[in-house]
């Protein structure tokens, strides 16, 4: 069972309407969470449910439509928001939740169980206790989660990640020796953690770097050494964390745009970086635009690509990319392979 | 009518038959529910009636909720009744503590791609309905995120939650050769940050890895649920990580340009400076493309002096980059 969320407001942007099934699933949770909360404001139950109050309030007048049979007054829904607190009664056959679904146990349950393979967490005694509460409330539909797994334990030094841990849980500012790989180059700085977070299973520290005055993510198995200084380390108040949606790769709308042709063997860079296109190709490539600051990490991501990669745009970088090849094979120039032949791209 | 207000009249009906359903203690007939939920008078036919309520029956069912089906009367069997049974309906009344709802909310967002973290929200709507609010300021900011961007994920997964045998396109890794593969889905795993897929490959009477992210196209279902059994003691994570690494260690010797190559130095097991330009360092690998590669993003910085075998891999990849030489570049350079 897939339960797709598809917000109110969404439709005025000319997105198609939502479907009668997704606001039905809406509103038979929407009624339990708004009696046991009498009088809370429209505004607050639209954070809740991620859609706009008019659409909470469009709910609420056809809440007001339905009751048990008969269709007499006392039969109704009772629902009140004239006042901007929405009070409502009289729905007591749907006044207790629908059980998880199966996609919602395995969201849950999986989540939970990847949680507690974190090491060192210091809640794993609640991840515990609420685990078995779920597999026991969810019965059937729990039976099949443990067949979805993630695993999270490698590739990480733990002293590296247990120091992180212990600079966020004392509010410490830590000192940092780290290599960016894109640029291939070992830099010093002085951060203040925000938090540690396991993406795509690398581990990240993100805090306030003191040298980009920004928030920047780190990923652990890069940080040379890791320090813990004396100072506090509360990052300013400004300091949001980095919404990971759509990777740990950032872009602004004034970048370069850069056009790659992919052959199939590199296709998988268009779902590891963000884009601003993709157009799937017959032989399985795709041709990808997006934007980027720094060309650097392309020209190193095209020459490992090798000829399964070939930038469209800017000219620029193609050139770049193949003064740099060509550089780099004059070392080889005495030996076996070959030089200055073009090959067929993938 | 607009489709807008079409969903809206729906969804009215859907509630009304919701609530009309876990209502009725004894199951009701047809004529019954078409008299109780007033939306059903807008049909013009019995025929249009019995089309609307199938699909409506069907879709209650696709949402979870356990509609069933019984004799409503003993003494005529030949004509079913419905009725939703309100104990199987409700989520059972469950108190978490507050720091056991936090780790929950925290699980939640485990999820960063609509196929779970829009299930995963929609659970802790669910749990949360209950009206305990979750305390979120023990936690310290330790989270692990997982994607599931590859597209055949909701099939795959879905086949390995109900054991369904399953056909899909593969691209091969390494020698990119493409085929349709017949397979009994066992487990699901990320890992490493991709997802990838245990299963017995009927073709070739064997269990087989496949990365998820290789399958091209849709995944056919092949088969009925609950068709096969998993192996007892099948290991997963053995399986999978046994597919990374195929082979021993072993040395590689390479010049690097001082001041460059980073992370190939932390790796080395020996650093010998040659002259002012260049040191010359010793690395082992294990899987020649995969180091290959890592050496070409370096372009003119490192370069490989043995083995032969990853040098040619190098020279090759290098080679394939000058690719199609725009009519510019002559008169640039």
């Amino acid at each position: 069972m897939s339960v797709k969320m598809q917000s109110g407001h969404l439709r005025q942007d000319g997105q198609p309407a939502e479907s009668a099934t997704s606001r039905l699933t809406r509103l038979l949770t929407m009624v339990p969470w708004l009696l046991n909360r009498q009088g809370v404001e429209i505004e607050e139950a639209a954070r809740e449910f991620a859609v706009t109050p008019a659409q909470v309030e469009s709910d609420l007048a056809l809440l007001f439509l339905c009751g048990t049979p008969g269709g007499y007054h006392g039969d109704l829904i009772e629902a009140e928001w004239e006042s901007g607190r929405v009070f409502l009664g009289n729905a007591d056959m749907i006044s207790r939740p629908l059980r998880l679904g199966v996609d919602e146990a395995l969201a849950l349950i999986v989540g939970l169980r990847a949680l507690a393979a974190v090491p060192g967490i210091g809640e794993r005694d609640a991840v515990v206790r609420a685990l078995a509460k779920l597999e026991a409330a969810t019965g059937s539909a729990a039976a099949g989660t443990s067949r979805i797994q993630v695993l999270i334990d490698e590739g990480t030094g733990e002293e590296t990640l247990a120091l992180a841990q212990k600079a966020l849980a004392a509010r410490r500012r830590v000192h940092l020796r780290y290599l960016v790989p894109s640029r291939d180059e070992s830099t010093e700085r002085d951060v203040d953690p925000m938090r540690v977070i396991n993406f795509d299973a690398h581990w990240y520290l993100e805090g306030w770097c003191h040298r980009a005055e920004d928030v920047r993510l780190f990923r652990l198995d890069r940080i040379e050494s890791l320090t813990i200084l004396a100072e506090d380390g509360r990052p300013p108040a400004a300091a949001e964390p980095r919404d990971l949606d759509s990777g740990v790769f950032t872009s602004h709308a004034d970048d370069q745009l850069v056009r790659l042709a992919l052959g199939p063997g590199a296709a998988w860079v268009g779902e590891y970086y963000p884009t601003e296109s993709i157009e799937r190709t017959q032989d399985g490539g795709a041709v990808i635009a997006l934007r980027t600051a720094d060309t650097a990490w392309l020209r190193r991501l095209m020459w490992r690509l090798g000829s399964s990669a070939t930038v469209l745009e800017p000219e620029e970088l193609a050139l770049q990319v193949q003064r740099g090849a060509r550089a780099a094979l004059e070392a080889y120039a005495g030996s076996t392979g070959p030089t200055g032949s073009t090959p067929a791209s993938g | 009518m607009s489709t807008q207000s079409n969903a809206a009249a729906k969804t009215e009906r859907l509630l009304n038959l919701v609530i009309c359903l876990l209502y009725t203690r004894r199951p009701l007939s047809k004529a019954k529910i078409r008299d109780a939920v007033p939306q059903y008078g807008t049909s013009t036919s019995d025929e249009a009636f019995d089309r609307m309520f199938e699909r409506d029956k069907d879709e209650l069912r696709d949402l979870g909720i356990p509609l069933v089906t019984e004799p409503f009367d003993a003494f005529f069997d030949d004509e079913p009744g419905y009725r939703i049974d309100r104990r199987e309906y409700a989520l059972p009344e469950i108190s978490f503590a507050a720091d056991e709802l936090a780790v929950i909310g925290l699980a939640s967002r485990v999820w960063t791609q609509a196929s779970l973290a829009g299930p995963a929200a929609q659970a802790l709507r669910k749990l949360e309905a209950a009206g305990v609010e979750r305390d979120d300021s023990s936690l310290i900011g330790v989270v692990p995120r997982v994607r599931t961007v590859e597209a055949a994920f909701e099939a795959v997964k879905n086949a390995v939650l109900e054991h369904t045998p399953v056909a899909f396109t593969y691209r091969t890794a390494g020698t990119g050769e493409v085929a349709t593969r017949h397979v009994q889905p066992w487990v699901i795993a990320s890992w490493h940050g991709h997802w990838y897929l245990t299963a017995f490959d009927t073709d070739r009477n064997a269990a087989r890895v496949f990365r998820l992210g290789r399958i091209e196209g849709k995944v056919a279902i092949e088969g009925k649920p609950a068709s096969y059994e998993v192996p007892v003691g099948h290991q997963p994570k053995a399986m999978i990580s046994s597919v990374a690494v195929e082979r021993d260690p072993q040395p590689a010797a390479l010049r690097v340009r001082v001041g460059t190559g980073h992370s190939l130095r932390r790796q080395a097991t020996a650093v010998t400076p040659t002259d002012d330009t260049w040191s010359r360092i010793v690395v082992s690998f294990t899987d020649t493309e995969v180091f290959a590669e890592e050496i070409c993003s370096f372009g003119p910085d490192v370069v490989v002096e043995s083995p032969t075998e990853l040098q040619a891999s190098v020279i090759r990849r290098l080679t394939g980059a000058l690719g199609f030489a725009p009519s510019s570049e002559e008169a640039s350079r």
